[in-house]
């Protein structure tokens, strides 16, 4: 079944769904589907339920009722796939201090198979020439993360799956992952991401909003 | 046969259905926990022969042996019951597992203070480096972690699921340290009771103890059983069939 | 597996960047052996009976303090997250991690504990007991601990805990060791109890990793 130019292909399908945590119902009957070229914003107020989503969607968190469809199979039988094609990013970056921002990287990127030049061109492009062989105790906050949002520009994979990924960036990083987003999308990607960041001018963009059944 | 134990499993994993049914055990369970233990006791510490060498302070074996027992097929069954929360998500299972855990602590306890009372008159001190002894204090030791772990996980599946896999850990050591810790120390007594040979004690000695095993376990269940059921009532405490019963 | 052998390479990497990580333990493995004399009995004949033992003792105890940081980092910086998402096999991970962990804690304790056997007057034929003893039942050790470390990974008086925990489980190994370097110390053979740990270290490599990754699922805050 190979998709049609310009039809669109659900990636990911989620039905049903219900999830509670310490008798506390944090969601339930909730459905949603997401495309190529498609971005879902998930919103709601803190405690609402927004990581547990994102995590239960990225197949880290199994302790919920209702179905998860990767290209139409259950997520849970296809899991070693699933996982070379969406790409998780949480609200921990992963970021040994120690270690030095290509080294980190290196790691990030471990399932990619990358080249070096990649890694070196992916640190430039998140401004950090110069910064390769710094050991990320020297670096800011801001550019710890950006060390991690690199690999954005390592990986292939399809989906993308961010938890809150403009927290700590500076204006020039936000309009950077504005753009990297965008690229994305219009590439044929697909990007499910929580921020209280408001994301405009993209296609294909959704607004999720969650909190309305607590 | 298969199909009544796929229903008893159901049954058993259902909380509302275990709570019925036990109401209906626990006079029976405490009747015959009660009753066996008069009987153990009575035969076992008027009737049964004195010792020859060890005089009547062997009598203590009427609850040492049925307590050091106990403690052990107790851990066995927590980590089993915990095997079975971790396999197929059982609610029940877990809240089993987490009852047994101090009740077999505390005859592991049991087990050893009774061992300890023993040797003062026959080795002549309070504590000896005895194989069995050994092993009882490192399963007193096995019993502790996994309370403390409980205790210590924030979130409640979490201190279940953690519990359960230390034990499981702990169940395939139990074996290992058993056979060092009785290769270490080669000079002990032989088991008083072993279930595969033919027993060495004369029968009016060993009536009274099966009986007082026997009883020990009957008290066990007994236990566990009452306090599954608080862990019931505590969890199910938001369902209407829990609030009519703390109405009446 | 590219996950498992980048984090294999992070670990070390990372031991070699923070070397007191892993040589503080070491640091202790050589006080703590150096208080018996102090504490018991300095006298020759009396040590070269108990230097396995205490040496044993040692090692096992520095083990346990270098096991605490062993998944802690990982579940506070995200690793564990990364992990989780990767679809790796977190028998392998785990596998790994304990590797590592072997190499930083229970090889050098091997590689030092002749230093030690001559400051306890170790029996001269005693140290090639010593010496496989250790080879052998570090790892045990590391492996073991690995499932404790897992399970406490995010609790904050973890490490406390972690030596509650491991500790009874330990006895095997510190019996069979300890008494291999005592009979080899007095001419006596001692294969059979390096067999008993070989045996105990096929079992640790076939079964801890299980647990070990079933616990570290279980440091995903929800």
């Amino acid at each position: 079944m190979t998709p049609q130019q310009g039809a669109q292909q659900t990636l990911l399908s989620a039905s049903e769904l219900y999830c509670e945590r310490d008798d506390r119902v944090l969601f339930e009957g909730l459905s949603l589907s997401i495309s190529d070229g498609e971005l879902i914003q998930l919103a709601g107020p803190n405690g609402a339920g927004k990581t547990t989503l994102l995590r239960l969607l990225a197949g880290l968190n199994r302790d919920f009722n209702g179905q998860l469809l990767w290209h139409n199979a259950p997520m849970t039988t296809v899991y070693s796939e699933y996982a070379h094609h969406r790409l998780y990013m949480g609200h921990l970056s992963a970021v040994k201090k120690s270690l030095t921002a290509l080294e980190n990287l290196r790691w990030l990127t471990a399932q990619d198979k990358a080249s070096e030049e990649e890694l070196w061109d992916a640190l430039e492009q998140v401004a950090l020439a110069g910064y390769e062989h710094t050991p990320c105790l020297q670096l800011s906050a801001g550019q710890q993360r950006r060390v991690a949002l690199a690999r954005l520009k390592v990986s292939k994979a399809p989906l993308w799956i961010l938890d809150e990924p403009f927290t700590a960036l500076d204006k020039d990083g936000v309009s950077w992952l504005e753009r990297e987003l965008q690229s994305h999308v219009s590439n044929g990607g697909a990007v499910i991401i929580t921020s209280h960041h408001a994301l405009e001018g993209i296609p294909g963009l959704r607004r999720i909003e969650l909190g309305g059944v607590a | 046969m298969w199909q009544w134990l796929v229903r008893l499993y159901h049954r058993l994993g259902s909380p509302k259905w275990f709570y019925e049914m036990t109401e209906r055990w626990i006079f029976w369970l405490a009747l015959a926990a009660g009753g066996s233990a008069i009987v153990g006791l009575v035969l076992g510490l008027l009737y049964a022969p004195a010792d020859y060498q060890q005089g009547d302070s062997f009598r203590i074996i009427y609850i040492h042996v049925p307590a050091a027992l106990l403690a052990q097929s107790a851990y066995m069954m927590m980590a089993v019951a915990g095997a079975v929360y971790l396999i197929w998500r059982m609610k029940m299972a877990a809240w089993v597992a987490k009852v047994i855990a101090p009740v077999g602590a505390a005859f592991c306890l049991i087990a050893l203070l009774t061992g300890a009372i023993w040797g003062k008159p026959t080795w002549g001190t309070w504590w000896v480096w005895d194989a069995r002894l050994t092993s009882m204090l490192m399963l007193l030791f096995l019993y502790f972690g996994v309370m403390a772990l409980q205790q210590a996980m924030e979130s409640e599946e979490a201190s279940y699921k953690a519990g359960a896999i230390l034990a499981l850990v702990g169940l395939v050591n139990i074996p290992i340290i058993k056979y060092s810790v009785e290769w270490w120390n080669t000079l002990h007594q032989p088991a008083t009771l072993k279930l595969t040979e033919k027993p060495s004690m004369h029968p009016d000695m060993l009536w009274p103890l099966l009986i007082m095993i026997v009883s020990t376990y009957l008290f066990f269940a007994l236990v566990v059983i009452l306090r599954t059921r608080n862990e019931i009532l505590w969890h199910e405490r938001k369902r209407q069939w829990v609030r009519k019963i703390l109405e009446s | 597996m590219s996950l498992v052998r980048a984090t294999v390479r992070r670990d070390l990497l990372l031991a070699a960047r923070n070397p007191g990580e892993w040589a503080n333990p070491l640091m202790f493995f050589l006080m703590v052996a150096a208080l018996f004399p102090m504490a018991v009995d300095p006298n020759p004949e009396f040590l070269s009976k108990i230097a396995g033992g205490v040496i044993w003792v040692a090692a096992l105890l520095a083990t346990l303090l270098s096991l605490d940081s062993l998944y802690r980092a990982d579940v506070e910086d995200g690793s564990l997250e990364q992990w989780l998402a990767s679809g790796e096999s977190l028998y392998a991970m785990s596998l790994g991690k304990a590797l590592v962990h072997w190499c930083i804690s229970g090889l050098p304790l091997t590689l030092m504990s002749p230093l030690l056997g001559v400051m306890l007057h170790l029996p001269e034929h005693a140290y090639f007991a010593l010496f496989i003893s250790l080879a052998v039942g570090t790892p045990v050790l590391s492996l073991l601990g690995a499932v404790g470390a897992a399970l406490t990974a995010s609790l904050r008086s973890g490490g406390l805990l972690l030596t509650l925990l491991i500790l009874p489980l330990y006895v095997p190994v510190l019996i069979f060791a300890a008494s291999a370097v005592y009979h080899a110390g007095i001419g006596m053979a001692y294969n059979g109890q390096v067999a008993m740990l070989g045996a105990m270290l096929a079992l640790a490599l076939a079964l801890t990793p299980f647990a070990a990754g079933a616990a570290l699922k279980l440091n995903l805050s929800r």
